[in-house]
């Protein structure tokens, strides 16, 4: 009954953040539970939705939207992209040799350990409703402080992706005598 | 604050039906264009002058028998189109089809929201649509939807980088994600595409390219892939395939129309807003010139969806290289040379006159020196 009670009087921003919660587990779960890989790439969109969501409710619609861009559009299209070219119908039998089910169990085991303790030790800092500033994650705010507080760390990191592109193309370059097709 | 809500609903319902509605038209618009161009007669059995087609089309797709292939990916193969529809739709939520309309003392948004982040919005919703396609491909278990559905994929990405580089000169001139703010700075005849033209020539093409319209229907070309991705499919799966690509087309055009026609805005709109308030009174005068605006925005957007059609009535198919080429090596230095320009231009002070002048140097340096090296070069080889 208690329980109950709890449920009757959860708000609409709970409702939603259980609904994308329970949404984003079952899709992380599929992602890696799923034997066929194009599955698990589209587990992983859902998961990545679903995280947009729960962003939105956090009042960050920059980072929201730049979630589903980059990782939902970009990356995961180029994941599938990927996969559909190789033709994975074999099944990968690692998990049937014990060696590497224990040496698994106990890497997962630690990094769980190790998330409980932080999140046990993490400070949580609780926001008064009163005099918080609604636009702390909009996207007017982030920029400001993305470009007066974090100049230089911005302007490294865009010389690193630039770094990695022209490594890129350098990679994908044919060289001279490659095959021309 | 109740009826505050009860319109918002309605309005948001309203644009709901009136894209699905639209969808439905162009399909007739686009045969009949079709017919005029090839000299035909097009469609005129279905009731007078042959607009109840579109209504026959969908009955006949529904009663086909709906087919799933036995190797197929049962789940993955209903919700490939069904994905294509609802990233489809989901995108004219943060068009603004109008200013406010005063209901009860209060002004309410002609739009279903108004985000601060509406572009990119619309811009992550396009990047979703490939999934429809990617899916529905694969799943098929046939080469050539694979074919087609790798096509589409390599197209998206390819064209969404000019697409937003294009974008960014427009946000660079108005300091806001908000369709809304865009489409107000551009107040009367200001538009946007007089400060932008090579900008809109680019975003055009980038969307014919999104909508996988006729230059770019690579993904379905059929005398390569048979129908592309949407080979195994049948009965109303299609249609929502054919009728995704009718919805895209819509959307697209309004974005069009809003980021770069000025919107809801037409030349000499105050002296109308002024007339109306003046002989209908504060309320119905506004309530009046909302109407003319989203009037007006619509018939930019028949204008834009016209073009399209003609577009892809006159034009042959891109080959596949040719395709990429011009995403990769002409439209993304065009747009990048296109955002400095308009950079430049916004820090001069007078943005209309020096981002012709911007332009008309890189025309200059684009015809006139560029020529001489690439002769050179060739002759090196």
């Amino acid at each position: 009954m208690q329980y109950l009670e709890l449920i009757k009087n959860l708000s609409f921003v709970q409702w939603a953040f259980y609904f994308l919660s329970i949404l984003s587990l079952f899709g992380a779960l599929g992602t890696i539970l799923s034997k066929n890989p194009i599955h698990s790439v589209v587990y992983l969109i859902l998961t990545f939705f679903t995280l947009s969501g729960i962003y939105l409710l956090l009042n960050a619609q920059f980072l929201a939207a730049v979630n589903i861009i980059v990782y939902a559009g970009a990356i995961m299209v180029l994941f599938l992209f990927v996969l559909m070219f190789l033709n994975l119908k074999k099944e990968s039998n690692e998990l049937s040799q014990n060696s590497m089910l224990i040496s698994a169990a106990i890497a997962g085991g630690l990094l769980g350990l190790i998330l409980i303790v932080a999140i046990k030790k993490a400070e949580t800092i609780r926001v008064n409703y009163n005099d918080f500033d609604a636009k702390t994650g909009m996207i007017e705010t982030l920029g400001k402080v993305l470009f007066n507080n974090y100049m230089l760390p911005f302007e490294l990191v865009s010389v690193l992706f630039l770094v990695a592109m022209s490594g890129a193309v350098l990679l994908a370059k044919r060289e001279k005598g490659d095959s021309h097709f | 604050m109740d009826t505050v809500l009860i319109v918002k609903a309605i309005i948001v319902v309203a644009i709901f039906a009136i894209s699905m509605l639209m969808a439905l038209y162009e399909t007739y618009a686009e045969r009949v264009i079709a017919a005029f161009i090839q000299d035909r007669v097009g469609p005129d059995r279905a009731g007078p002058f042959g607009i109840l087609q579109p209504l026959a089309d969908g009955g006949k797709l529904f009663f086909k028998e709906d087919f799933i292939p036995a190797k197929a990916d049962k789940w993955l193969f209903i919700l490939g189109p069904a994905v294509a529809m609802s990233t489809a739709l989901l995108s004219s939520a943060v068009i603004p089809f109008g200013d406010t309309i005063i209901v009860a003392g209060q002004k309410i948004d002609v739009q279903g929201m108004d985000v601060n982040i509406g572009i990119l919005w619309i811009f992550g919703i396009v990047s979703l649509g490939v999934y429809g396609i990617l899916i529905g491909g694969w799943a098929s278990n046939n080469k050539y939807s694979l074919y087609g559905a790798i096509r589409a994929a390599s197209q998206t990405i390819s064209y969404e980088l000019a697409m937003g580089i294009s974008l960014l000169a427009i946000i660079l001139m108005t300091g806001s994600l908000s369709v809304k703010s865009i489409v107000l700075g551009q107040h009367g005849i200001d538009w946007n595409i007089f400060y932008q033209p090579m900008g809109f020539l680019l975003f055009l093409t980038c969307s014919l390219a999104e909508c996988n319209r006729t230059p770019f229907d690579l993904p379905e070309s059929e005398n390569e892939l048979v129908a592309g991705y949407h080979t195994e499919y049948g009965s109303m799966k299609m249609g929502l395939y054919l009728f995704s690509e009718y919805v895209n087309m819509f959307i697209s055009s309004a974005v069009l129309a809003s980021l770069y026609l000025g919107g809801f805005n037409y030349p000499g709109m105050d002296f109308v807003y002024n007339k109306l308030v003046g002989s209908f009174g504060e309320v119905t005068g506004h309530n009046l010139a909302t109407a003319i605006g989203t009037l007006t925005l619509f018939l930019k957007i028949f204008f834009f969806i016209f073009l399209f059609m003609w577009i892809r009535w006159t034009l042959p198919r891109f080959r596949y290289d040719q395709l990429m080429n011009v995403a990769w090596k002409w439209m993304m230095p065009v747009a990048i040379v296109n955002l400095i320009i308009t950079a430049a231009a916004e820090l001069s002070g007078k943005p209309l006159l020096y981002n012709w002048v911007g332009l008309a140097i890189f025309g200059a340096i684009y015809f006139g020196l560029f020529p001489i090296f690439k002769k050179k070069t060739v002759s090196a080889n």
